[in-house]
């Protein structure tokens, strides 16, 4: 591969870098990295205090403590469920599992306003599921337990899509090994596999979460959206928007926007470990 | 790396057809049956009755008022506004997911991870944020918006806004595909054609054209999929003026919020009925990929 490299930087016959890698840069440019900075630039028109009061009101942390504690359980669920899905997928056969396969990805597929709409039919006190659950006294929807529901449906695809490659991959030599060994099939899961999928599992969890953190379309059908109680905090920025407030909605953005980017650069982290792990297991 | 749900489609490229049969590698069949049946609950509780329940509750007054709630003018002129803003922004974002992947996977230059990374920032904002960010700039308040209104010339509140906030958010899916895809092809059949004496042109659509074909189909079938679902980041720039900025999915919340709830899943029904169709293409192309794949082991192995 090093090798290879040298050959490429030295004697690279191929047109259009250029051309390509500037049309590339100017297009990010243009329709990313510009906007993005405008969110930026807008907060500087606030006094650092203007800021600190806008992104600590109680209703915005109310919304920041939904939005997170809600994305956590639901990326748990996921990454739960999902390892599973990935397990039954990659590991068993039965009937229909060619379309069950293709169906984990329903959830990406979907736009997210028929999933709200949808989700909170069938989860309210007379929907199909809501309707088995109200008799125990659990009410879904309109209530934070409506917002883990929506998120763990968009967050499904993700950690089943990470796993399945990782496991499909894992070679049979040391699980052979282990059970020669001694080892039953738990000690085998829980000592062998488990380590060597960790590092994928962790990037699947953490996508789940990094995008159930912006969810938003999916979320406000079901959520009834009290404030204080069921307001997540992409619907604070609507509010403050259709509030006129630029500013006060932009400096929550902003704050969402640090958490993505941090969250973006440790999943670029996980997968760079994943690949690693990946590579010397096999 | 990051940051789609779907992994690309070079990874269906990997010939493999395990079959696991090793008692050293299974479990006991209570076990087995166990943890299918956990999963397909799972899998019912959040896919399968939701499924169901779109198109039931569509039907739910009869097919009359099912066809009717879809060929309303509003309903009519929003599948038309769909269909624009994914008309325009995906042609845009293959031009550019073709360039930036030639680019990253043919030449070796300083800040190409970063720029990979780069690439996949849209996939890590929030839809909302996505809308807010147009708003700031080609709003009334924004930097352009005395320039633009001016002219007479509407960005927000306007077409021009909703193919903005769409191409954003799909903006990855393409180049995210044809990276991976392009470097593990390498650049010996491109360099090939050069030699032969092909023009830059010539080689582009006759040698890497087809190679990419599968992969760039894949990225315009997902970023389809995004493209006309859109919700959050269309919805704060649309201004949501019935009959002229409504894309189907906000013509669905609408219609929604008047409690007129079988006109929505009726027009929900259609973008569920899109969700399958674009799952069923996926799978198809997965399954393209693997064939010429298992193909060309087989001609190895003879």
């Amino acid at each position: 591969m090093a090798k290879i490299n040298v050959q490429n930087k030295t004697n690279n016959i191929l047109p259009g870098f250029g051309l390509s890698l500037g049309y590339t840069l100017l297009y990010l440019s243009l329709i990313v990295l510009i906007p993005l900075s405008a969110a930026f630039i807008k907060t500087t028109e606030l006094s650092f205090h203007e800021f600190w009061t806008a992104i600590s009101a109680p209703r915005v942390v109310a919304s920041y403590k939904l939005t997170f504690s809600a994305s956590l359980i639901a990326a748990l669920i996921n990454a739960m469920f999902g390892l599973l899905t990935a397990w039954v997928l990659t590991r068993y056969r039965f009937f229909g599992k060619k379309f069950v396969d293709a169906f984990v990805d329903f959830p990406f597929a979907l736009p997210t306003a028929v999933a709200g709409i949808t989700l909170s039919a069938v989860y309210s006190t007379n929907g199909w599921i809501g309707h088995l659950l109200d008799p125990l006294g659990i009410k879904v929807a309109y209530t934070p337990l409506g917002v883990v529901v929506a998120l763990t449906f968009i967050g499904l695809p993700f950690v089943v899509r990470t796993v399945q490659p990782v496991l499909e991959d894992l070679s049979a030599e040391v699980e052979e090994a282990a059970s020669s060994l001694g080892a039953n099939r738990w000690q085998t899961f829980h000592k062998i596999i488990l380590p060597a999928i960790w590092p994928a599992l962790l990037t699947g969890f953490s996508l789940a979460f990094a995008r159930a953190i912006g969810e938003y379309g999916s979320v406000i059908f079901i959520a009834g959206n009290m404030p204080m109680v069921s307001e997540i905090t992409p619907l604070i920025i609507i509010t403050k928007l259709e509030q006129y407030d630029y500013a006060g909605a932009t400096a929550v953005a902003v704050v969402m926007l640090v958490i993505s980017f941090i969250l973006l650069f440790a999943i670029n982290g996980f997968q760079w470990w994943s690949n690693k792990r990946f590579g010397h297991v096999k | 790396m990051p940051t789609s749900a779907i992994p690309p489609i070079s990874q269906y490229a990997k010939y493999n057809n395990k079959v696991i049969k090793n008692r050293a590698r299974s479990e006991s069949d209570f076990v087995r049956y166990s943890l299918i049946a956990v999963t397909l609950l799972f899998l019912s509780l959040f896919l399968f009755i939701p499924l169901a329940a779109v198109f039931t509750e569509g039907l739910r007054k009869g097919t009359d008022a099912y066809f009717a709630a879809l060929s309303e003018p509003d309903a009519i002129s929003a599948m038309r506004l769909t269909l624009i803003a994914a008309g325009i922004s995906l042609p845009l974002n293959m031009v550019f997911g073709v360039a930036a992947a030639w680019a990253i996977a043919k030449f070796e230059f300083k800040g190409k991870s970063l720029l990979i990374t780069l690439i996949d920032l849209p996939f890590a904002v929030s839809p909302v944020i996505a809308g807010l960010i147009y708003v700031l700039i080609f709003g009334l308040q924004g930097w352009l918006g005395d320039w633009l209104s001016g002219h007479e010339f509407k960005v927000m509140f306007a077409i021009p806004g909703i193919v903005l906030a769409t191409t954003f958010v799909t903006f990855p899916f393409v180049a995210r595909e044809l990276i991976p895809l392009m470097q593990a092809q390498g650049k010996e059949e491109e360099e090939a054609a050069l030699v032969l004496g092909a023009s830059g042109w010539q080689m582009f659509w006759r040698v890497t054209l087809p190679n990419i074909k599968w992969g760039l189909l894949y990225g315009v079938i997902l970023s389809n999929a995004r493209a006309m679902g859109e919700f959050g980041a269309v919805s704060v720039v649309s201004g949501h003026i019935r009959g002229l900025t409504n894309t189907l999915p906000l013509h669905v919340e609408i219609l929604y919020n008047e409690y007129n709830y079988a006109a929505a899943f009726a027009v929900a029904s259609i973008l569920a009925f899109l969700a399958l169709v674009t799952l069923a293409l996926k799978t198809y192309v997965e399954w393209q990929v693997e064939q010429s794949a298992a193909s060309i082991e087989n001609e190895i192995k003879e």
